[in-house]
């Protein structure tokens, strides 16, 4: 490792409402990896997005080759040698790669655009890189990992001096990771600052020389890599304070039936080989990292996306579910994560909504029968205590969390025992949430059973009674909520195999 | 992460098949095709008088078509281009025969009419952030309201070509003697070349490839995507204006409130041509030769008998398949 190149110092940033950043620091020298990691929301990205000038901070200084420095955008971030690899690669698919990689400095020959000596440029590069890719290739055809090459090659040309890659590993196969560490340690060699974003235990241990951990927008500190355990890092991870109480024991009675039983669910890269097992009354909470296969595994299993093989059991009978129809059918109800764009119809009332999933039973001839959806309506809004002046309000003018009963009492009407919850509380004010809380808590007491997929490690831990934890697309870990611990999810959530 | 793995059969690895792009081959041999169909099919069809018919209908729609590839390569469309075009034909039309301005004023004006359109629409799309199907839709109402308000609800007739000021229809049709030459084709070849090096070998051209490609990442890397993006409106309203020239001088007159409808003969032939609807590809050779299998299909039905309705079902048909190719092709690629 030589000098410093880049720290950050007190950075601090609040958006209305969240205090994103809390004095967070981080140094990265010349020839230096340097892995920055954290939960799901610990920050990471918003102090990157500080550091190139996407948001302007509040406190805290950046300090860059000597000089304080605060840039007004990432392209003058670029311009001073900062580039970052993004998850998403910002890639224009119908331009070939030597296009992609001088877009916006494209090189003339007059008024026209000289492709020929960009290929030959592009070459040079590649050639430099150690990189086999045609530039007159369409960057479309391209694997994904041979675009991540091409980002990364395109950084270098920039003259990049810090490389930031964020998550860069998560779309690649074995082998372009084994080939984008080459290229790593190729840009340590060369004196580079590299800041490496990841969730992957073990490629931090290979890959980085230090670790910068983040929690809750704070700064919780910075190992030497070679010296510390995977066991420290999650420590340093999850070592977050609990506010609300997590349950220490299942309320399921033991011989409870089994409900709904999945076993070697496939369907795509994020769902491979899943089985579990619900029983009646319970809330069986789904943990892991962004991109773990939860979501992913719901929609399969509600035939919302076609799924590769698997068999599905409801009360011990085999079902065929090929579409949200057949799983509405059989009792399940999905409370989709992104509730405005799947869960209701936010210009429509209160009542009609609540009936959508269940229209036949509301029928009077052809037509609606309004009296008897207003009063079926009312009586979801009472028991839900849902908030609204009248159920012919428009759901659009309700609350987050108004709106998520709404969406419950939706498939409560159509009589669903299994509830499927994706991130149930998401954009849910804290008041409203223990609401929410209370309300799943009554519907397994009442005999309905619930899968609950959350990103919050505490939600997870005061509401489940089982937990099963999943990573890229597998399930690693199963655990009673006895035996449960932030550590050993945290575990089961960075496992890789 | 192994080599370069070819794709495609012994046709689409030729170079020179890839260099001129599948889909324009398949679309020349879908313009000899019909050709052999109606000349054989009718004997009055192999006159050359069918010929220079065929480029006739060919220039205004050739030139709408050119404009809104730009619009569609960015990923939107230009709905505008029809209304717009006859107003524009109205307007310096009117400027000349009612006004008694020379005739190329009127043509000035007719452009100028063309490229306001134009930038009414970058304002509306690329500043506003308004979808570019509504925009141009709103746009195209308004401009053949106002065609029609700007001359009093009059039919406007260009000067004839009998008389000296009739000099610009020789533009597109020269008559020297008894014999008439589609001047106008070797316009519209120079036209083509023109924008196809503007589209693939300027900065603007590229940019505006970027944008249909990845608007965002065309804004991450640095581009001004609200200018590129107004630039391929603007260059669709400067193409209406010219189409609205092409147009007077091809027919005997424009009338007020048409034009509805002529847009999508333009599209439909921009797409045929291979441009995709989603963006980010197209050219401007390939546009041309979609407009001539619409041009041919609007000239050679009737020889064999069938009329309008035919027309439109058979063109419908063809617009499909074109898109499903490109469909079909997307598809594979994902």
């Amino acid at each position: 490792m030589g000098e410093v190149i880049l720290t950050m110092n007190g950075i601090d940033k609040s958006f209305p409402g969240v205090h994103a950043l809390d004095h967070v620091n981080l140094e990265v020298r010349k020839g230096e990896v340097h892995a920055l990691m954290g939960e799901n929301g610990a920050g990471k990205s918003t102090l990157m997005k500080v550091l190139t000038g996407i948001y302007t901070k509040d406190e805290g200084t950046i300090t860059y080759e000597g000089k304080e420095v605060e840039f007004a955008n990432p392209r003058e971030a670029q311009a001073a040698g900062i580039v970052i690899v993004h998850q998403e690669l910002n890639m224009l698919n119908h331009l070939t790669v030597a296009q992609n990689i001088f877009i916006g400095r494209e090189m003339m020959s007059g008024k026209l655009i000289n492709d020929k000596k960009m290929n030959e440029e592009a070459k040079k590069l590649f050639h430099k890189l150690n990189i086999d890719i045609d530039p007159t290739e369409k960057m479309g055809k391209l694997t994904v990992g041979k675009q991540q090459m091409c980002e990364i090659a395109k950084a270098i040309s920039h003259d990049a001096k810090v490389i930031i890659f964020d998550e860069p590993s998560a779309a690649l196969t074995e082998a372009e990771i084994d080939e984008l560490f080459k290229i790593i340690r190729d840009l340590r060699e060369k004196q580079l600052g590299i800041v490496y974003i990841s969730h992957r235990m073990d490629e931090i241990k290979v890959i980085t020389d230090r670790v910068t951990v983040m929690r809750d927008g704070g700064y919780v500190g910075t190992l030497i890599t070679e010296d510390s355990t995977k066991d420290d890092i999650i420590n340093m991870m999850v070592g977050r304070v609990i506010y609300e109480e997590p349950k220490t024991k299942s309320n399921v009675a033991p011989d409870a039936p089994v409900i709904l039983k999945v076993e070697n669910l496939n369907a795509g890269k994020m769902v491979q080989d899943v089985s579990f097992e619900l029983h009646k009354g319970e809330i069986l909470g789904f943990s892991g990292l962004m991109g773990a296969g939860r979501t992913e595994t719901a929609r399969a299993l509600f035939g919302a996306d076609p799924k590769e093989s698997g068999d599905i059991y409801v009360n011990g009978k085999k079902v065929d579910i090929k579409n949200p129809m057949d799983a509405v059918k059989h009792g399940i109800g999905y409370l989709s994560e992104d509730r405005k764009q799947f869960g209701i119809v936010v210009q429509k009332s209160v009542a009609e909504n609540s009936t959508m999933a269940s229209l036949d039973n509301y029928m009077n001839g052809i037509f609606i029968n309004k009296k008897k959806e207003a009063e079926v309506a009312k009586k979801y809004v009472e028991s839900l205590s849902t908030k609204t002046p009248s159920v012919d309000q428009l759901v659009v003018n309700l609350s987050g969390g108004n709106q998520q009963k709404v969406v419950i009492a939706k498939w409560l009407v159509r009589d669903c025992d299994i509830l499927i919850f994706d991130e149930p509380t998401r954009g849910i004010d804290v008041g409203a949430k223990s609401e929410i809380y209370h309300l799943m808590n009554e519907l397994v007491a009442e005999g309905k059973s619930i899968i609950m997929i959350s990103s919050e490690m505490s939600e997870i831990l005061r509401m489940s009674d089982r937990i099963v934890v999943m990573c890229e697309g597998k399930k690693t870990g199963e655990m009673s909520i006895s035996e449960a611990t932030q550590e050993n999810i945290m575990h089961a959530a960075t496992l890789r195999n | 992460m192994g080599k370069n793995e070819k794709k495609g059969n012994v046709f689409t690895n030729n170079p020179l098949v890839r260099a001129i792009g599948t889909q324009k081959i398949v679309v020349v041999l879908v313009i000899i095709l019909l050709a052999l169909l109606f000349s054989i099919m009718s004997p009055s069809f192999r006159k050359y008088a069918t010929v220079v018919s065929i480029f006739d209908y060919s220039y205004y729609i050739s030139f709408m078509a050119i404009g809104v590839t730009f619009a569609l390569i960015t990923g939107g469309v230009d709905l505008s281009i029809g209304t717009g075009m006859i107003a524009s034909g109205l307007v310096g039309g009117y400027l000349i025969t009612h006004q008694g301005m020379p005739v190329i004023v009127g043509m000035l004006a007719s452009i100028v009419l063309g490229l306001l359109f134009g930038l009414f629409n970058a304002l509306l799309i690329a500043v506003l952030d308004l979808p570019p199907f509504i925009g141009t839709l709103g746009t195209m109402m308004v401009a053949r309201g106002l065609g029609s308000i700007l001359t009093g609800g009059m039919s406007i007739t260009w000067p004839a070509a009998s008389v000296p000021q009739g000099w610009f229809r020789s533009i597109f049709k020269l008559t020297i003697g008894n014999v008439k030459f589609p001047l106008g084709f070797i316009i519209v070849i120079l036209v083509v070349i023109i924008m196809s090096t503007f589209l693939n070998r300027s900065r603007p051209g590229r940019y505006i490839i970027a944008i249909g490609s990845n608007k965002e990442a065309t804004r991450l890397s640095g581009i001004n995507v609200v200018k590129w993006q107004s630039l391929a409106y603007i260059i669709s309203g400067l193409f209406t204006g010219i189409a609205g020239i092409a147009y007077a001088a091809t027919f005997q007159a424009v009338a007020p409130g048409t034009g509805a409808g002529l847009e999508l003969d333009a599209i439909a032939g921009a797409i045929i041509g291979g441009t995709s609807m989603t963006g980010g590809y197209g050219t401007i050779a390939g546009t041309l030769l979609g407009v001539f299998v619409m041009s041919l299909l609007k000239t050679g039905l009737p020889f064999i008998g069938l009329q309008a309705n035919w027309q439109q079902i058979i063109t419908g048909l063809v617009l499909i398949i074109a898109v499903l190719i490109d469909v079909l092709k997307n598809s594979k690629r994902a």
